[in-house]
């Protein structure tokens, strides 16, 4: 049996098993009822410390991160490199923040961070603005997964068409039949996988004569001899200041993109989060190292197939390791992709269902009917992906990426800051919002995209990437920047000068509705209420926990017993008491 | 942490509500143990630390596992300021 054949075997049987394991979620912890978005959507908050991590390392480290990173550092060298330190340095943001996140959504039952900015800043086309730049940023993401899954199939020889459409497809039902609980159960099969492909590159390096050693020293013999200046196994010094700014900005804008928020709500409580986010750094050491395959790939001469940049990594597996491995290697890939693409498609439909459809169209539609939709949204938008895929080429997708890229990152001042102050304006965070989208998107059009020989030809005129030469406007530079952090720059300018303005001119602020102790809420607290309660209403109310605050209780009692959220008294007795009634009481 | 030692735990977060107070305050859950989260942040900002081949370890160029490196130490000082801060 030839290569191919086992490889094919291998990936098809751990991609039943997966389909399989995606239709069982829905009944894994089974709730009463699947029908509320808090169970279909954020697999009913409940998540403990193992899940939350696959959740979350399937949800960040992606098959399309798996596939298109190596093979920039194949073409490029170390300014490739960039994503571990944007993985490293995003999880110590990222535990500052989350954990404030994670309270007060729990707190008001909010599940996208678009109902958070609503509530936060009192603004509801802010918040549709939010959701709108998360949706639009997220559905190209998705569409970045298949390329992932595209280039396992090249490497495997199938076709371009069906193979991709029945992977989506399974995907596309076991989410609609399981939600997040889907994606939850299916990444423990993906970690597996991943680990043995780390371990598998390890492991094949070592038998190699020499191990890593020639590997870099054939691969510095390489960049040397290419006529481009701006490769090798070190930076150039031109290159800093986008490896850099590159970095900085990719790990700010994982934070605001909405799956990644998706991932972190449905964790238990806040502990769960936090020792989430102290062991993730070390998942990037499987990044780091399947990079390294890039390198490998220069030393065994491994070259693309079918003119695919993409399939570098999965054919020098396919070369280097027993076909069985490989198949693993490729179901890997293939798992990987569907796991954020399921998560993130969830993200997208909640977006909608929550901040549109519910905002406009039908302020009063039930549990039930939330869940309907949003469910229906979430297949809609994985076939609009695979359109795209299918019918336009990928080029397009990976355009659109960037571009989502530098969109989601104009939320950071009213979603990241937003959980530290209700200083800003509404229309300053607005008006923000448009500048930097506006600064962003001129400057992606004025990146021309360079190739030929020594990397200096014009290729295309526009959108050619988001490392913007300096000297566009004439700085007598060979640097170039991130485009996302000039346009994120601008809209923090615009945001933090725009909001006395406002004040001083009178524009009524909005009314914020989330409390300071909102944002240190833990599970248990009696704050912590159950979302369907107070945002639905047709649920019968359970009793709230905790006594009701009485002026004469001793002091202890009464830290006990602080004040509800939404109680109108505020730790002052109600007015209905006897002892606020004027004299004479009657 | 002083809160631990008051004879009835009181929630952190019960703290005296400002209704209608706009602007930056202290936090409840500020602490100043999470500065020490910078050190992981901005070390792998600076390529000038670690650019170098020199010295290799394993036949790995200092660029590369000096940079791996750095999730072990992001790693562990997350794990100092979450127990720490609890």
């Amino acid at each position: 049996m030839d290569d191919q054949k086992v490889q094919l075997i291998v990936f098809t049987l751990i991609f039943g098993l997966v389909a399989i394991m995606g239709f069982a979620a829905s009944r894994w912890r089974r709730p009463d009822s699947i029908h509320s978005l808090e169970e279909w959507g954020l697999g009913g908050r409940a998540f403990g410390n193992w899940v939350t991590f696959f959740l979350l390392s399937g949800d960040v480290y992606t098959a399309y991160t798996f596939v298109a990173v190596p093979t920039l550092v194949y073409g490029i060298g170390a300014a490739g490199f960039f994503p571990v330190p944007f993985l490293v340095i995003v999880y110590p943001m990222l535990f500052v923040v989350l954990a404030r996140f994670w309270s007060v959504c729990h707190v008001h039952g909010f599940v996208t961070p678009a109902e958070f900015v609503r509530a936060r800043f009192g603004s509801r086309p802010l918040g549709t603005g939010i959701a709108v730049l998360g949706i639009v940023a997220t559905m190209p993401y998705i569409a970045l997964q298949l390329i992932g899954i595209e280039a396992v199939f090249e490497v495997m020889g199938l076709p371009k068409g069906w193979p991709l459409t029945v992977a989506f497809l399974v995907l596309a039902l076991y989410t609609f039949n399981s939600g997040l609980r889907g994606p939850a159960l299916v990444s423990i099969v993906k970690d597996t996988l991943v680990l043995w492909s780390v371990l598998s590159v390890v492991m094949i390096v070592s038998m190699m004569p020499g191990g890593w050693d020639p590997v870099f020293r054939l691969a510095e013999a390489k960049y040397a001899a290419t006529p481009r200046v701006d490769d090798g196994l070190l930076l150039a010094p031109q290159s800093q200041l986008n490896y850099v700014t590159l970095a900085l900005g990719s790990a700010l804008a994982l934070f605001l993109y909405p799956h990644t928020l998706t991932g972190v709500l449905a964790s238990r409580n806040r502990g769960t989060l936090r020792r989430n986010l102290a062991v993730l750094p070390l998942y990037t050491l499987t990044l780091g190292i399947l990079m390294l395959v890039g390198f490998a790939a220069i030393y065994s001469g491994t070259s693309a197939v079918g003119g695919n940049a993409n399939t570098v990594v999965p054919q020098w597996f396919s070369e280097n390791s027993p076909a069985w491995t490989a198949g693993m290697v490729f179901a890997a890939i293939g798992v990987g992709a569907m796991v954020p693409a399921a998560i993130m498609s969830i993200a997208a439909a909640n977006l909608f269902t929550r901040d549109i459809y519910r905002v406009y169209l039908r302020p009063d539609a039930s549990d039930k009917e939330q869940t309907y939709v949003s469910k229906i949204v979430s297949l809609t938008v994985k076939f609009g992906a695979l359109l795209v895929i299918l019918l336009l080429n990928t080029q397009f997708a990976i355009d659109l990426q960037l571009i989502g890229g530098v969109v989601i990152m104009q939320t950071l001042p009213a979603v990241a800051l937003g959980l530290y102050t209700n200083w800003f304006h509404r229309w300053a965070l607005m008006s923000g919002i448009g500048a930097g989208l506006l600064v962003g998107i001129v400057m992606l059009w004025q990146v021309p995209k360079l190739g030929g020989p020594d990397g200096t030809t014009v290729v295309r005129e526009h959108f050619g990437g988001s490392a913007w030469p300096l000297d566009t406007i004439g700085i007598d530079s060979d640097a170039s920047i991130y485009v996302g952090i000039v346009a994120l720059a601008v809209n923090l300018i615009v945001t933090f000068a725009a909001t006395p303005l406002f004040r001083a001119l009178d524009v009524p602020d909005g009314r914020d509705e989330t409390r300071s102790q909102d944002y240190v809420a833990d599970e248990g607290d009696p704050t912590i209420r159950r979302m369907t309660e107070i945002i639905d209403g047709d649920q019968p109310r359970e009793p709230v926990p905790a006594a009701q605050p009485t002026f004469f209780t001793p002091a202890a009692q009464r830290y006990r017993s602080y004040p509800q959220a939404g109680s109108p008294s505020r730790g002052y007795p109600p007015a209905e008491r006897p002892s606020r009634r004027p004299f004479p009481r009657r | 942490m002083a809160d631990r030692t008051l004879p009835t735990p009181r929630p952190r977060h019960a703290v005296a509500e400002r209704p209608g107070l706009r602007g930056f305050f202290r936090r409840p859950d500020a602490d100043r143990r999470n500065w020490l989260l910078l050190i992981p942040i901005v070390l792998p900002l600076l390529p000038a630390l670690y650019n170098r081949v020199e010295p290799a370890f394993l036949g790995l160029p200092f660029f590369y596992w000096c940079q791996l490196g750095f999730a072990f130490l992001a790693s562990s000082v997350i794990a100092y300021v979450h127990l720490r801060t609890r």
